[in-house]
């Protein structure tokens, strides 16, 4: 593991450990009241669940065309978050749709886009693990159509008609409920970067054993 | 390694090519052609069984349950086409002879669509009948949300069912891969056709809709063109 990793662990610790005394110390929103908070986490996982299938997606195009096995590892870590980020994602979303809209789930656009695209991660996933010989490629053809979708969960707001907030409701929170947020988008942003770090270096390690033991058959 | 570059026209003849080999292996058995529109019409049944009380059928039920029918026959017809070529291994001469990888996709694409057209012509009669819903009472418009819903659901079930061939469990496999993708494309077909039942029609909904299946069609089509060369390489 690289040397920076360890100092950047500690940091993310300490800053999701400061998150709930941030998110508590800024005002509340004046309709939502306490439930509005959640936003803080949602936002910033939505965010995650987007970045790590634009990343599965770009290292899967590059493993299809030039075969680099290393992009390939990238994207299966990639699709992991995706999962995980897109299920904190989707059950951070429903408990505050419950009470702000008054249902836990509604068929809106982005709503629906959004978990197509976690379906496709765990497509990918589930490929991946039970397609024997040569899924990987299957996969990472599977990513590219998820990567597609992203544009579309992110534009979604805007062009129809949904009830989901839109992404323009950021730049005009106050200074102190963006700065919440921000700091949440950074926690989560380093979280990311860590858990993507790690996991790729896990597979790294499977790659060399499994050539270890390839060289041992020789 | 990849062939030399082709000329056009020679892309669209390998596309028909395939397409008539395609057609002509299946006219002379019809197997999948009946087992497809066996299954789909006993799917439409115990819906049928299931939903429609003292003959009232629930509201828009008949629109989910024809994109229902046609995405279950749709799976299962993919399935057999691939199997087909894998029993025999023709995929494999297919691959090898010399023509670009794009034409034999279309060529494949085409043959799903013109199978899955079919099997729609028998379908949708039978929901109209059973479900009491006026589905030709614009048949124009229908028909543009049958193609151009189908064209994006074969389009993306094409690719995935040609890579799945050499996959292990791929019967399960292609509809965890199929589903979540055209999940969009079966939503809108479901709404354009619900939309198409109301008493009063609102083309201009109608006409949103179609508008977005011919732009999934567009991505799909052409994600699955981009990447069918790299995916059939070994």
């Amino acid at each position: 593991m690289p040397k920076w990793f360890m100092p950047l662990a500690g940091l993310a610790g300490v800053m999701f450990a400061a998150s709930p005394f941030v998110i508590a110390s800024v005002r509340y929103e004046s309709t939502m009241g306490l439930v509005q908070k959640i936003f803080y986490y949602h936002m910033p996982s939505a965010s995650m669940f987007l970045i790590s299938a634009v990343v599965c997606g770009i290292a899967s195009a590059r493993y299809l065309f030039k075969g680099s096995p290393r992009q390939d590892r990238l994207a299966y870590a990639a699709a992991e978050l995706a999962v995980l980020f897109g299920a904190i994602t989707l059950v951070t979303g429903p408990l505050w749709a419950r009470k702000a809209w008054g249902v836990w789930w509604t068929w809106d656009v982005r709503l629906t886009a959004s978990l197509m695209g976690w379906m496709v991660a765990w497509a990918y996933l589930l490929v991946r693990k039970y397609g024997g010989p040569g899924s990987d490629k299957l996969a990472a053809g599977l990513a590219l159509f998820g990567m597609a979708n992203v544009p579309f969960v992110y534009i979604s707001v805007n062009y129809w008609r949904t009830i989901h907030p839109k992404t323009s409701v950021v730049p005009t929170l106050p200074a102190d409920m963006g700065g919440a947020l921000w700091f949440s988008f950074a926690s989560f942003l380093l979280l990311f970067v860590l858990l993507l770090r790690l996991r790729v270096h896990l597979e790294e390690q499977r790659a060399k054993l499994d050539s270890l033991y390839l060289s041992l058959d020789e | 390694m990849t062939p030399p570059r082709r000329s056009r026209g020679e892309g669209v003849r390998t596309a028909w090519l395939v397409l008539r080999k395609d057609l002509t292996v299946e006219v002379r058995s019809l197997e999948i052609a009946y087992t497809t529109l066996f299954f789909a019409v006993s799917c439409v049944l115990f819906f049928a069984f299931a939903l429609v009380k003292e003959g009232k059928a629930p509201e828009d039920g008949a629109a989910g349950i024809l994109w229902i029918a046609i995405a279950f026959a749709g799976t299962l017809a993919l399935g057999r086409t691939f199997e087909r070529e894998r029993q025999s291994e023709t995929l494999r001469a297919l691959l090898m002879a010399p023509a670009d990888r794009p034409a034999i996709y279309v060529g494949k694409l085409l043959g799903i669509i013109a199978l899955l057209s079919a099997a729609e012509i028998v379908l949708v009669p039978l929901v109209a009948f059973l479900f009491q819903a006026p589905l030709l009472s614009h048949p124009f418009w229908l028909a543009a949300v049958l193609i151009s819903g189908t064209i994006g659901f074969a389009a993306v079930g094409t690719l995935f069912s040609a890579m799945l061939v050499r996959a292990r469990s791929r019967d399960v496999l292609l509809p965890v891969l199929l589903y979540p993708i055209t999940v969009p494309v079966i939503i809108a077909g479901v709404r354009a056709t619900a939309e198409l039942l109301q008493p009063d029609v609102e083309l201009a909904l109608v006409r949103f809709w179609v508008a977005l299946l011919l732009a999934l069609d567009v991505v799909f089509v052409t994600l699955a063109l981009w990447t069918f060369e790299p995916l059939m390489t070994d």
